[in-house]
């Protein structure tokens, strides 16, 4: 650091400067340039992003990007090679498999992030008050949610979803409600140091109501957690999602959702046809992988890991 | 440390009455009338009852809740919906054979995740330590039955080293169930790696840069005695720890990889009773796996404060 000024601070011991009330928003700023900074120097991100975009046109786009209908079956040409035509062969009804896995993206697009998504804002609420509040209310919430993660995710969703029978909607609540007990402890956590700083003080001292403090005044400075678990789940939930397809109990056929897909035909692999499964497996594959990438690289520009 | 531990067990057996709650509400409360569930919106209303009454369903929650858990205290899971035998008939030898497994891959994951974090770590930040790291993390994340498949059309399919199922024929010696065992076996290798290694990196990290290992170094001690007596064994206790949280995954989170190699364990059960709707099954394996896993997160508390003079010693004062 070079010689000059040094840096205000709120709690400067020698006493009598002014202290200025309310957030430093200069400093923010100055921050968010510097993480916006870090991810675009950050090739994990850049990675990351350009796979997740790809497989977001192919969501978007879906038919449009290729030459043959997904869910036309043609029993004639069930299971041929690939080939010329059919780039990535034929499935067990002669559906082409290259288009069921372009516009297969579709499904597991919509349920995986909304699915975080719900997990995230009832994980962060949840995270905000058993943290701010301690006591009590925190020992039995923090009790549940361990119970909650005793499970492996897998089985919560499998059983959950048996019992309410399968559809979309049912999985993004279902997944959802299963990582919010998960992204409440991480929240939790930030939150346990944040309430002793002086800003909380503050805010109780000038006699905010409790919900302003935690979500106007709390909220804001956690926000860099909950964006990073919110990617890091976003994988999980893409690992969970497939995985639940691949059951049979996640997207409903005629869907070219790539876990189906896999679920579909994973028993005629020891028959030598490879291709209706491996393409959708590598598809799922990369999709997690980008996912993780981008969170790789935005919890070092949160993180300064 | 004895109060330590007596507050663990504690609250552990507080978090096994809630997930018993927790369980009993997604199979009994959840699917609202479960003789409906179980045999479909075609069923007359009179097999839906019958149904419902030899299953208890028809009884108040409570007498219900409580006759399952003096039932399973004792030893008596119910019978299951579709094949009318004792659950536990099926459930405890389905442990066994999912036991086999999680302790084939265990032998061969934990060796090799902890040689590639500390190799990683003491090479910090070179190429070697990323493609370790990025390389170990990613292979996580990717779903297991993706390995699994990817692993068949290799292994199996393409090279036809290893056979396409885990179902040993009846009668094989160890060897031939080795054999079975080891294409499976591999896919937790992939999914398990990235785990284990990066706790070892982290740990071999922390305890390069401390102050105790600096003083060995200064005082002359070779790196080999430095690694093996001050380093690694600090850096094996966080490693410890989450090894043990995985065992859980692997006694009940399997269900995707039992499915696929056909293997008769506790994961495939789960599967077959989520498909045939069989709550009381589903009920009772669900619950065995949570309590597996509480027991294995208890034990690796306490082997950890045993191994760490810290906590040991801090304990006693």
């Amino acid at each position: 650091m070079s010689a000059g000024a040094p840096p205000p601070s709120a709690i400067d011991p020698l006493g009598d400067v002014a202290v200025t009330v309310g957030p430093p928003r200069d400093d923010a700023k100055m921050a968010r340039r510097e993480r916006l900074q870090v991810l675009i120097h950050s090739k994990s991100f850049i990675a990351g992003a350009i796979i997740v975009g790809f497989w977001v046109l192919c969501a978007i786009f879906g038919e449009l990007l290729v030459l043959q209908d997904p869910l036309a079956s043609n029993p004639l040409d069930a299971l041929t090679a690939p080939s010329a035509d059919n780039w990535f062969g034929t499935d067990r009804l002669g559906r082409d498999v290259f288009s069921r896995v372009i516009v297969g993206s579709r499904d597991i697009m919509i349920i995986a992030p909304a699915a975080t998504l719900l997990g995230t804002v009832l994980g962060t609420a949840l995270g905000l008050v058993t943290g701010y509040f301690k006591g009590p209310v925190d020992d039995v919430l923090s009790r549940l949610i361990e119970t909650v993660l005793a499970l492996p995710v897998v089985l919560v969703a499998v059983m959950a979803i048996v019992s309410l029978g399968p559809s979309n909607i049912t999985i993004i609540f279902v997944v959802g409600f299963v990582f919010a007990p998960v992204i409440a402890r991480t929240v939790r956590a930030a939150v346990l140091s944040e309430r002793e700083l002086e800003y909380v003080s503050a805010a109780r001292l000038r006699n905010e109501k409790t919900p302003y403090i935690l979500f106007a005044e709390i909220l804001p400075n956690v926000m860099g957690p909950v964006i990073v678990e919110f990617t890091v789940r976003l994988g999980y939930a893409v690992f969970v999602v497939a995985t639940l397809s691949f059951l049979g109990l996640g997207v409903q056929p005629p869907s070219p959702d790539w876990g189906l897909q896999v679920f579909e035909h994973y028993g005629l692999i020891s028959g030598g046809f490879w291709w209706p499964v491996l393409f959708p497996a590598a598809a799922i594959a990369i999709l997690v992988i980008g996912v993780n990438l981008m969170a790789d690289g935005l919890t070092q520009a949160f993180e300064g890991r | 440390m004895t109060r330590f531990i007596l507050k663990r067990i504690g609250l552990g057996l507080i978090t096994l009455w809630l997930l018993s709650i927790l369980v009993f509400f997604m199979a009994n409360v959840l699917p609202g009338n479960v003789a409906r569930r179980v045999l479909g919106p075609f069923a007359s209303q009179k097999a839906v009852d019958d149904l419902n009454h030899t299953l208890g369903t028809d009884q108040p929650l409570i007498t219900q809740y409580i006759d399952q858990m003096k039932g399973y205290l004792t030893g008596d899971m119910g019978r299951s919906v579709s094949t009318r035998q004792p659950i536990s008939d099926v459930l405890w030898p389905a442990l066994a054979h999912s036991a086999k497994l999680a302790i084939l891959a265990f032998i061969i994951v934990v060796p090799l995740s902890i040689l590639g974090g500390v190799v990683a770590a003491l090479k910090e930040g070179s190429t070697r330590d990323r493609v370790i790291t990025v390389g170990g993390l990613s292979a996580t994340a990717v779903p297991d039955f993706v390995w699994a498949v990817v692993l068949l059309i290799v292994f199996s399919l393409g090279l036809g080293i290893f056979p396409s199922t885990a179902a040993w024929p009846d009668g094989s010696g160890i060897f031939t169930q080795i054999h079975y065992l080891l294409l499976p076996s591999i896919c937790l290798v992939f999914v398990l790696f990235g785990y284990i290694a990066r706790m070892a990196r982290a740990g071999t990290i922390e305890a390069l840069d401390a102050d105790y290992t600096r003083t060995a170094v200064i005082k002359g001690l070779p790196q080999r005695t430095v690694l093996r007596r001050h380093v690694l064994r600090n850096s094996l206790l966080p490693t410890i720890a989450v090894i043990a949280t995985q065992v859980g995954y692997l006694m009940g989170g399997l269900v995707v990889i039992e499915l696929i190699f056909n293997y008769q364990g506790i994961g495939q059960m789960i599967f077959r009773a989520a498909t045939q709707k069989d709550f009381p099954a589903l009920e009772a394996a669900v619950l065995v796996v949570g309590v597996v896993f509480l027991l294995s997160t208890l034990v690796a508390d306490i082997l950890y404060s045993v191994l760490n003079p810290r906590v040991r010693l801090g304990a006693a004062e």
